[in-house]
């Protein structure tokens, strides 16, 4: 697929077969003799949310700053539509449509949502910013995510609860007709009703067919929205499973140990190299 | 969408609906009015003190009120708001400038050295002056952006530094006089009445095209935007002030009756177009747009691909030329440049302009506006004092603590915006 339509049908669940969107095969990386990533495989499909799981230090932070460009990787191959891309850096990543949206939103308190939504990247008019333009985009995009703003796409950021500053990064990173969105703990310093509004747009995403990649501690936010589970274990990949093929305490399992019963690493990695 | 899947409903409930609906006047007044309440307070409190010190002068001298006194107020604001413009660059970044007032004077000294000792004319001596300013502030602006050095400490260096220069330049109690034509004329000569009343008519026939076409398009493209009846009241307050203004300053207003001083002061029409330069720079360019942002928050801007450190070079860069601007200005009023020059307290005051026209000194808020709103408070005050021939140590006090009063309202307003969430 080459575009995604702004409004569209909700698809469901697209199957787990298909070419994955973005692909890491066999990633190793490592910050001086600390060994953080063991051959990591990972993927990100259409259609899907994939949520990444794994105790502090088991390497997500890691694997999203490699995904984002921000760090290189020692070797292993970056494939995106099955293709191997070179990236060295952000804008590389960025250009390929792969948006992240970080833990602390970035968003400029005194500056307005379209102004935020729009920063850094601003619709020009010879050399005036064509406001009426932006305003109308910004409009559209969070219309296509069933966001109904607040009072006014021209309200100050700082007026926002948390819940719809979340939406406003999600929605920045969407617009730019984005082909993947990974999202650092969106949920984190959210109450109940807040949680709901950004799973809800998250699912919303990964139905318009965008890859959606969900980083959270909260097994039940990973089951409410997630197609896909891939669990890290002290820099390797435990287990990558449909959601519906394992159970809340087998995921926990897996964070906590690296295996559960038939899945999992097969031998204590502690012991089997470093 | 007209579309809403069921998993949604909980966030479509909260996220109630765009209000795209027409509003009234009633509801922009409670708007306003939650936005005052929520700290938002924009140049409100200094129009305010402005009326009280009207009347209180006004009340006080009656000379105050005269039309001889408020077209030399006029003048006499001039320096202060075009360093205080200057100076809103800087504060936007939530950093100060304590030199600009001192580079005012070393510009000052450039530009009437090369129209004295070298013959040039105004214009070249002004160039020289902006450029030796735009340098001043190339050099501040690295050590503050690339060094990481607080800008409090770069600028009191340079503010001692080029007192030395000046020193160096003009020598110990000397001074050079400024006699140009045209410099000189800045603040002692005055517009042709029926010349002011048609630059007067243009302005307000600008603004008012301009506003009805962009309400046209907000309109036309189905934009949020202001209530046709606010648009208005906008171009008839803003037709009020530039026409009375103009109307006031064209009378004859000599106090013998054989000479005849009619006219806007030449100082006017220059603060009104760098008015409108800088208002068009921040609020309409994306180099203002980005300065808000690195003002707001330094690490989203840098996240959104906006070069941090070059923003703060340039904004240096702005604010140590309209320095050297103001500092002409100064220089045009006194007709002289002097060891003296941009010392003292014209730094403060033109902080004090800043701050008390609405600028926050914590970064991210402020408009050009401001700083000409804040520079005629500040005016008023001197000028007013100074009629009532209040001993001088008066004036230090009452300008010292009206810049505290702004600078407490600034910091209340900022706490209330965070308790308000706005």
């Amino acid at each position: 697929m080459s575009e995604y339509p702004l409004t569209g049908e909700p698809e469901g669940s697209a199957p787990v077969t298909g070419e994955p969107l973005l692909e890491l095969r066999g990633v190793n990386k490592s910050f001086g003799v600390v060994h953080v990533l063991h051959d990591v495989d990972f993927a990100v499909y259409p259609g899907q949310v994939t949520a990444l799981v794994g105790d502090n230090g088991a390497g997500k932070s890691t694997l999203v700053k490699v995904i984002a460009g921000i760090y290189g990787r020692d070797d292993g191959d970056y494939l995106f539509e099955g293709k191997p891309v070179s990236v060295n850096g952000p804008r590389d990543v960025g250009a390929l449509g792969v948006e992240v949206v970080y833990q602390d939103l970035a968003l400029c308190d005194n500056l307005d949502i379209v102004q935020n939504m729009f920063l850094g990247r601003e619709e020009k008019n010879g050399l005036a910013l064509d406001e009426a333009t932006m305003e109308a985009r910004a409009r559209d995009t969070l219309g296509s995510l069933s966001v109904r703003t607040v009072k006014s796409v021209r309200q100050s950021v700082a007026s926002l609860s948390g819940g719809q500053r979340q939406t406003v990064a999600i929605a920045k990173a969407v617009l730019w007709n984005s082909r993947i969105v990974l999202l650092d703990e969106p949920t984190a310093a959210l109450g109940v009703a807040q949680t709901r509004q950004v799973l809800d747009l998250v699912r919303r995403l990964a139905d318009r067919g965008l890859g959606v990649v969900l980083i959270s501690h909260n097994m039940t936010d990973v089951f409410e929205v997630a197609d896909r589970i891939t669990a890290l274990y002290l820099g390797r990949v435990a287990a990558d499973v449909p959601t519906r093929e394992v159970t809340h305490s087998q995921v926990v399992e897996l964070i906590t140990a690296g295996r559960s019963g038939s899945l999992g690493i097969a031998e204590n990695p502690a012991t089997a190299t470093v | 969408m007209s579309t809403i899947d069921k998993t949604s409903g909980l966030a479509d409930a909260d996220f109630a609906g765009d209000a795209r609906k027409q509003s009234n006047l009633g509801d922009a007044f409670t708007d306003y009015v939650g936005r005052l309440r929520g700290g938002e307070m924009g140049s409100l409190p200094a129009l305010l003190g402005l009326v009280v010190l009207y009347v209180v002068f006004g009340l006080a001298n009656d000379k105050f009120l005269g039309l001889l006194n408020q077209a030399n107020l006029v003048v006499q604001a001039g320096s202060i708001c075009l360093l205080a413009m200057g100076l809103v660059f800087v504060l936007l970044l939530g950093e100060i400038d304590l030199s600009a007032g001192v580079t005012g004077g070393v510009c000052a000294t450039f530009t009437a050295l090369a129209i004295v000792d070298h013959g040039q004319p105004w214009w070249v001596g002004v160039l020289v002056g902006v450029a030796v300013g735009a340098l001043i502030g190339f050099v501040m602006g690295c050590l503050v952006a690339y060094l990481g050095i607080p800008s409090f400490v770069v600028t009191l260096a340079f503010f001692l530094g080029l007192q030395g220069v000046i020193l160096k330049l003009i020598g110990e109690g000397g001074s050079v006089p400024v006699r140009d034509e045209v410099l000189r004329g800045l603040a002692i000569k005055n517009i042709p009445p029926l010349m002011g009343w048609i630059g007067a008519i243009v302005i307000v026939a600008v603004f008012a095209l301009l506003s009805l076409r962009q309400y046209r398009v907000q309109v036309a493209r189905d934009l949020s935007r202001p209530p046709f009846a606010l648009v208005l009241i906008k171009i008839g307050a803003l037709a009020a002030v530039v026409l009375v203004i103009t109307g006031l300053l064209n009378q004859n207003r000599s106090i013998r009756p054989n000479f005849v001083i009619e006219g806007i002061p030449w100082v006017l029409p220059v603060i009104v177009a760098l008015l409108v330069l800088w208002t068009f720079v921040l609020g309409r360019t994306a180099w203002g747009r980005h300065l808000y942002a690195v003002g707001g928050n330094a690490e989203a801007a840098r996240r959104a691909g906006i070069n941090v450190n070059r923003m703060k070079v340039t904004a240096f860069m702005i604010c140590s030329s309209m320095a050297a601007l103001a500092g002409v200005m100064a220089a045009s009023y006194s007709g002289k440049v002097s060891p003296s020059s941009g010392g003292g307290n014209v730094l403060l005051y033109a902080v004090g302009a800043a701050v008390i026209g609405g600028t926050s000194l914590f970064g991210g808020r402020g408009k050009a506006i401001n700083a000409v709103i804040g520079g005629v408070v500040i005016a008023v005050i001197a000028n007013g004092l100074g009629l009532l021939s209040q001993a001088s140590w008066i004036n230090f006090v009452v300008t010292g603590a009206v810049l505290l009063l702004a600078a407490s309202v600034d910091a209340i307003s900022r706490r209330r915006r965070s308790a308000a969430g706005i």
